[in-house]
């Protein structure tokens, strides 16, 4: 395989090349009908291929960043299925930064509609305009959005390596195609004689790839079950590589500190101190804050810190009263958006009761389990640059600017993320590792966050409130009217990845608010931005973390307003809107035991979010002990349209509720003189094994267009919660996180 | 001045000053990189280690006071040959970013090895001081469930 880095840096390939000894196949219906533009010329074979045969065997390319939600063994599964191979007798690796390797979905889930109401005309123009993505370079894991993205290119990449490879074992043997079968990495000729692909891999490299039909799903073998995970041995045993683990020979370890005013000056410092400390090799002025390379991670973190630095004030009010003043104010101007606008929302229908009520929600970090790090060599003419990341292309960009070098001269090598959550889409840790490396030349730095630089140097969820007025009249919602306002994470994105300012209408700010599967007549939701220069990004999620916890707990409080029990209520309006949103309501009805009344010392809640094309019910259930409540029992339902790996589905689910619920009961940014106050895990926990809930997953196939699995599970947890708690205290959380109103156990 | 250290059976001379923490003389010296760094304050046992059987905070243990042999996640068993423990894991498909697997994995050895048959409680009082932000409780908890049945059948 010594052949695959020099194979990689090429730039595309669609259908198949000849490599040295083996053959190479890109997704080829991207390119269908029309003949491939970039057949490549003599001399210039493979390119970014999703399938690499040579005699040493098979490997598949999953260009989706591994952070857990299983997408590299999925991806894998998707070639495979049509491939005829097994997962565990090849290998399947992440590949490099690649234009090939475009997200077609991404672009697909931004298009102005509720997602959950989309004909099928607007369900393939969303494909068309993924085709968008490769010009974009977007190579991006995130929105949820791979599956949907890999689900059709894979197969098609699978069946035409198959083919090709059946048709040069035809051609060996002298018969037609079709009387050949594969199976297990061989192509069986009528006499039952195996010709493993590995041995075909050279003449198949000459073939003009046929076209292929997909096989039905009902002959399928892999999808649709529960598949080992590629990286569980690994992840087992110690032996998966992530970005903190990459050990070049002659490394060195770095560690940094940037000015905690976020996005101030660094006005000067003094490091003579540090420079005198065990192991210290070089301090580097990084411009914005300091960085210290050592012969160890540790005697660089207590160097760094012995660094006295003067740093300038943060662009933003210092406190975060003042923060959330600016968030308020937001309101007193135009929308930026009203993406709902149904009936007449300004006159209150007659007989009707308003209700209204406001609601907040704290900054958010990501904390993934291992601290941002990344590992660079630059050697004045090309950087090499590993890290666990979701936007190989964008970091290589970055990079690539930040050592004044040609995109061509930096090769990203993308190892397991411990951690994605949103936090590795973004470009500073390998922005930072470069700048620190071209301090050292020849010399491979690793640089490494200390935790509290992580949590104190996030792109965080935005805070954000919402203010709701609704009418209910006979039992029935007649009317909502829903503002929400914060920081745009789109904008201020937008405008770090491309330098140019973001504008338009946010639709990521009022996901999760305005397309809610609810038939209410009158119905209108509007997002405002909020103009503040604190540094924000995509939480898992996103806008439907907290538009999920506005609009279900006021869907609690016009259910209790009408006299109604609230899972009814949410049943009957969403039955008349999305019968996969009511299907999953009536699934955790059902698996819950719901009747709408609750012992004393026991409160159950429920809610309901779409995102990401995938509607998720839960009820949660706490528990009264001795003045402490604890979260016992959570019953999910989700409705992904096709369940690839229901293993895995259900593990995203249960993991993304967990993540919210964490949110919702202790997680809380907060700022005193434009630091972030939080510095470790004791100041900003997560559930953990003794406080999490009982949980219980059912998977529903009835969506007409399959949803995305690893960010619906979060939105629904935290109102699910607070609505349990209203029934078990009669106190309705209004405000995040709940341990400042609830003693509950952490 | 050199230390003299045994991990995963193996005798080790380390050159560092005597401050520096376990588990970076086992990342960055060692080069035994399956124990994480996750806080370095001891609040999320990610680093978790045994020393003599007992599971310790690497991140909290100088080298100097180092008091017995260390096994790593590496000493319990390799892809090829895992222990029960780890083959629980594989079977439960706990692993989701995997990044405090390691940890997760060294303090419910040591539970095992204490406990060969702990209830749900025993888990959570166990185990509480592992952080997992990917959320794998449940199927943490069934692995260690059948661990325990798998290893009282041996």
């Amino acid at each position: 395989m010594a052949s695959v880095g020099k194979i990689l840096r090429r730039t595309f390939l669609i259908g198949s090349a000849a490599i040295v000894g083996g053959v190479a196949f890109g997704a080829y219906y991207v390119s269908r009908p029309a003949a491939n533009p970039l057949k490549p010329g003599e001399g210039e074979t493979a390119l970014s291929p999703f399938v690499l045969i040579d005699q040493q065997g098979v490997t598949l390319f999953a260009p989706r960043a591994e952070m857990g939600q299983g997408v590299m063994t999925t991806w894998a599964a998707l070639i495979a299925e049509e491939l005829d191979v097994e997962l565990d007798q090849i290998r399947v690796l992440h590949g490099p930064a690649a234009a090939a390797y475009y997200n077609s979905a991404l672009i697909g889930e931004g298009l102005p509609n509720k997602g959950y109401d989309i004909s099928d005309f607007q369900h393939n123009l969303g494909e068309a305009l993924g085709v968008l993505g490769r010009t974009l370079s977007l190579q991006v894991t995130g929105g949820s959005t791979s599956m949907r993205d890999g689900f059709e290119r894979m197969r098609e990449a699978g069946a035409t390596a198959r083919e090709t490879l059946k048709q040069a074992a035809a051609d060996r043997l002298g018969v037609d195609r079709s009387q050949l079968k594969t199976e297990n990495g061989a192509v069986i000729a009528p006499d039952g004689t195996r010709i493993p692909y590995t041995e075909l891999a050279e003449a198949a490299g000459q073939i003009e790839p046929p076209e292929v039909e997909l096989r039905d799903p009902t002959n399928w073998r892999l999808l649709g079950q529960n598949l080992p995970r590629v990286d569980v041995v690994g992840k087992s045993t110690g032996t998966a590589e992530f970005g903190i683990d990459v050990r070049p020979e002659g490394l060195k370890f770095a560690s940094v500190r940037i000015n905690p005013k976020l996005g101030g000056e660094m006005k000067g410092f003094d490091a003579s101190e540090a420079e005198q400390m065990p192991g210290v090799e070089k301090v580097v002025d990084l411009g914005n804050g300091v960085a210290v390379i050592a012969s160890n991670t540790w005697l660089a973190i207590q160097a760094v810190e012995a660094i006295d630095v003067d740093w300038g004030d943060a662009p933003y009010p210092p406190e975060t009263d003042a923060i959330f003043a600016e968030i308020a104010k937001a309101f007193d101007a135009s929308p930026n958006s009203t993406m709902r606008d149904d009936g007449d929302v300004d006159t209150l229908p007659e007989g009707a009761s308003e209700i209204t009520a406001e609601y907040t929600v704290p900054y958010l970090a990501h904390a993934t389990m291992e601290p941002m790090n990344a590992t660079a060599l630059f050697t004045g003419s090309a950087l090499e640059l590993w890290c666990g990341n979701q936007a190989p292309t964008l970091v290589q960009i970055r990079a690539a600017s930040t050592a004044n070098l040609d995109k061509e001269a930096v090769q990203i090598h993308t190892t397991y993320l411990g951690g994605g959550f949103g936090r590795r889409g973004e470009l500073d840790f390998g922005e930072i590792a470069t700048k620190v490396a071209m301090a050292m030349p020849g010399v491979p730095v690793q640089t490494t966050w200390s935790r509290e630089e992580d949590m104190r140097h996030d792109y965080y969820r935005p805070g954000a409130m919402a203010r709701m007025r609704g009418a209910v009249k006979d039992g029935q919602a007649v009317l909502i009217d829903g503002k929400v306002a914060s920081q745009s994470c789109t904008q201020q994105a937008v405008q770090r990845y491309t330098g140019m300012p973001g504008g338009g209408p946010d639709k990521v700010l009022v996901e999760g608010f305005f397309n809610q599967p609810y038939a209410v007549t009158n119905y209108r939701m509007s997002g405002h931005i909020a103009d503040l220069d604190i540094p924000v990004g995509f939480w898992r999620s996103v806008g439907n973390s907290h538009n999920g916890f506005f609009h279900e707990t006021f869907m609690d409080e016009m259910a209790h307003a009408a006299g109604r029990d609230p899972l009814e209520f949410r049943l009957e309006l969403a039955k008349a809107e999305h019968a996969p949103s009511a299907g999953c309501l009536q699934a955790v009805k059902e698996m819950s035991g719901w009747t709408g009344e609750t012992p004393e010392g026991v409160g159950r809640g429920v809610a309901m979010t779409y995102s990401f094309g995938t509607p998720v019910a839960q009820v949660i259930e706490v528990i009264d002990e001795d003045g402490t409540t604890r979260i016992a029992k959570a019953w999910i339902a989700c409705d992904v349209g096709l369940a690839l790996d229901p293993g895995t589905v259900e593990a995203q689910m249960y993991g993304g509720m967990i993540y919210g619920l964490s949110a919702a009961v202790m997680g809380e940014i907060t700022f005193a003189d434009g630091e972030v106050e939080q510095y470790n895990f004791p100041d900003y926990d997560a559930l953990r094994m003794h406080n999490a809930p009982v949980t219980e997953v059912k998977i529903l196939e009835t969506n007409r267009h399959m949803g995305g699995v690893g960010e619906p599970g979060t939105p629904p947890s935290m109102p699910a919660l607070g609505n349990a708690l209203f029934d078990l205290t009669g106190e309705r959380a209004r405000t995040l996180p709940l341990i400042n109103q609830f003693n509950l156990l952490i | 001045m050199a230390t003299d250290l045994k991990i995963n059976g193996k005798q080790h001379q380390v050159d560092l000053p005597d401050d520096v923490p376990l588990l970076w003389v086992l990342r960055d010296e060692i080069g035994l990189t399956g124990t994480k760094f996750g806080c370095g304050v001891a609040a999320c046992g990610a680093c978790t280690v045994h020393i003599d059987g007992e599971a310790v905070r690497s991140c909290q243990v100088a080298l100097s006071d180092v008091w017995g042999d260390v096994t790593t996640i590496e000493g319990v068993g390799t892809p090829d040959s895992m222990a029960a423990i780890q083959q629980a894991w594989v079977d439960h498909q706990v692993a989701q970013c995997g990044y405090c697997q390691s940890g997760q994995i060294m303090q419910a050895a040591a539970l095992l090895a204490e406990n060969p048959a702990p209830s749900d409680e025993d888990i959570d009082d166990a185990m509480q001081g592992n952080l997992c932000r990917c959320g794998t409780y449940p199927r943490i908890r069934a692995a260690i469930h059948d661990a325990a049945s798998k290893l009282k059948e041996a």
